[in-house]
């Protein structure tokens, strides 16, 4: 079981599959010690508001011991407010997201893929708790997230929520990614025909992949990567060599993605 | 990486492959009006949609799930159908988020039926709270009869003050002149933050198939029962009822709530008598769980307060008033719990 499971899988009931992908422990980690910190510094801010004015009042008779007793019980019962309610507070107003969440581009949404419930957001933040368990160190929590498949801490196994990570994601310009306009196999259309007859839609798909994501590859895979598919697709279709002297694998490989997506009819 | 060998068996795929410029170029304005609105309803989630605005939505949602559904059909181009299955996802969350949850909050009927009723429900809950604490009072009691000496083993150190024998501090309150002050109210915060945490700890704990629940209900039953065992061995009873009562009366109470909602949950742990799966058992208790954590905070803010404006003075003419009202809350609280909101025999019969 392991928190083998990357992404969620739901199947609407219009039919329609789509993925969102799970936030793994360690970003869930780096987003808690964000809202850790932020927690300590606006209990640290508040203490320090609460003792600026009991020096400021200490010479008023009444109000001086009013600040210095009555205040400091304020500021316990605040400082337990603010680090009880801060999850609370951010993930219902943000949808799911506190500051650590948005700058580890997380969110928290319903196990069905649904937005977040108010009863969720309060007991997800309680169960904080017993995740914290022993102490203050989040082994409970962690020990949970690593060990279910969804990576569930336990007050996410209570509120029914998971963490996902954000992706953001526009419509791509096609046009520019594979340079539709530098395509030299454009002059010969009777080889682009058989380019595209012979070619299967699992290598149409995995030829457009390998173009869509070529800059996370590291130079050296990149640069293999593209002369085995290069080398595959010359197998495929050859195309003379006054067209395809002087073009790298990788300029090869677009111009056949350009002619399988721009070219071909529905 | 899958094999790519020339040897492999080729299909012949014309006119299946889509124009995926075409498509994106003709599908894109839909797709954009449809994050539009999207981003609209995530700046002000309150408003409430047109039905214009909201048949246009709904068509667009259909629109692009369809797209999508072509595109991992036909294309599987990786970057567009991430995009689209973001936004599909986020429109699916739209429309199907529970609309219970948009039913506004009626501060009065939750607490004239909502809160006592839910407490009734799950009452064998609360006398297994309250019965594991009463026997925890009793071994701490007896634990002290057999060995005072043993006291300060049972008082953690942030109790300290309780170590000092009881009659030697009755006399030292008793004699203090009354001033609002004295680091009593810092005292309660403390006192009321505590309790607040070891009710949501007993609650939490109850995750554990319940048996963290009952460990700190027996062990704060310990400290109570040692507490008024060294209190009524020395004489001191009057004292001891003017102390806690007023705010016990309400602060006790709500940890065995605490521990009601414990309890509950180790029950949905378990899953007795019941064939759903734990997310679905706890989709049912969440509700029930919210309103009493929620009734025994509240109930703690109000002990916190008697306990920072009255519990504090130990003045001997104030003693019967003190209990008396101590009394008076308790008995309130009783028939709150087991009267309010309940429905009449009329309420409960079915009609045709």
């Amino acid at each position: 079981m392991l928190g083998t499971t990357t992404t969620l899988k739901v199947r609407t009931p219009e039919g329609v599959t789509f993925e969102i992908p799970l936030a793994s422990p360690f970003s869930r980690c780096l987003a808690l010690a964000i809202d850790v910190a932020i927690v300590f510094a606006l209990a640290m801010l508040l203490s320090q508001v609460i003792k600026i004015l009991s020096i400021t009042t200490s010479g008023i008779p009444v109000l001086g011991r009013l600040f210095a007793d009555f205040g400091t019980g304020a500021a316990i019962v605040l400082q337990f407010a603010v680090a009880t309610g801060y999850g609370m507070a951010t993930e219902w107003l943000w949808s799911g997201r506190t500051v650590g969440k948005r700058m580890m581009k997380l969110r928290v949404i319903d196990e069905r893929g649904l937005s977040l419930g108010l009863k969720q957001v309060i007991i997800r933040n309680l169960f904080r708790l017993i995740d914290m368990l022993p102490s203050t160190f989040y082994l409970l929590g962690g020990f949970s997230c690593l060990v279910t498949a969804r990576c569930q801490r336990l007050g996410d196994i209570a509120a029914g929520t998971l963490v996902i990570r954000e992706v953001e994601a526009g419509p791509p310009a096609l046009g520019e990614l594979i340079g539709a306009d530098r395509n030299s196999f454009a002059s010969l259309p009777h080889l682009e025909a058989r380019l595209r007859q012979r070619t299967t839609p699992e290598e149409a798909r995995l030829v457009l992949d390998a173009v869509t994501r070529r800059n996370e590859l590291d130079p050296e895979s990149r640069l293999e990567l593209f002369a085995r598919l290069a080398g595959h697709f010359r197998e495929i279709a050859e195309f003379p060599e006054e067209i395809t002297i002087g073009l790298s694998d990788e300029q090869y490989v677009r111009n056949v993605v350009e002619t399988l997506f721009r070219r071909a009819s529905v | 990486m899958p094999n790519l060998a020339p040897s492999a068996p080729l299909r012949h795929t014309r006119g299946v492959i889509l124009d995926l410029d075409k498509f994106i170029a003709k599908e894109r304005f839909f797709w954009e009006e449809l994050a539009a609105l999207l981003g609209r309803q995530d700046a002000q989630p309150d408003r409430r949609q047109t039905l214009e605005e909201a048949k246009r939505f709904y068509y667009l949602y259909q629109r692009t799930s369809s797209d999508l559904v072509k595109l991992n059909t036909f294309a599987g181009e990786a970057e567009t159908t991430r995009f689209l299955e973001r936004l599909v996802a986020r429109s699916y969350s739209r429309l199907h988020e529970d609309g219970g949850e948009k039913v506004p909050f009626r501060p009065w009927q939750w607490f004239t039926r909502t809160f006592p009723a839910t407490f009734r429900r799950h009452w064998i809950s609360f006398a297994l709270s309250i019965g594991t604490f009463c026997i925890g009072a009793g071994f701490g009691a007896g634990a002290l009869k057999l060995n005072y000496d043993s006291k300060a083993d049972f008082i953690p150190p942030q109790f300290g003050h309780l170590n000092e024998k009881p009659s030697k501090r009755v006399e030292r309150e008793e004699k203090k002149d009354f001033d609002a002050f004295q680091g009593r109210h810092e005292f309660s915060a403390q006192l009321m933050t505590h309790n607040t945490k070891v009710t949501i700890m007993t609650m939490v704990t109850g995750f554990l198939w319940g048996v963290f629940t009952l460990i700190l209900l027996f062990y704060n039953g310990t400290l109570i029962g040692v507490v008024i065992y060294d209190y009524l061995a020395d004489g001191q009873g009057v004292f001891l009822s003017a102390w806690l009562l007023p705010h016990g009366s309400f602060e006790l109470p709500a940890i065995f709530m605490g521990g009601q909602a414990g309890l509950i949950i180790a029950h949905t742990m378990f899953g007795w008598g019941t064939n759903l799966r734990l997310r679905q058992r706890f989709a049912r208790i969440r509700g029930d769980l919210l309103t009493l954590v929620g009734g025994a905070g509240l109930m703690l803010i109000w002990a916190g307060i008697v306990e920072s404006f009255l519990s504090q003075y130990h003045d001997p003419q104030f003693y019967p008033w003190k209990i008396g009202f101590g009394a008076v809350q308790l008995l309130g609280l009783i028939l709150y719990l087991s009267l309010c909101g309940r429905r009449s025999a009329r309420e409960r019969t079915p009609t045709l």
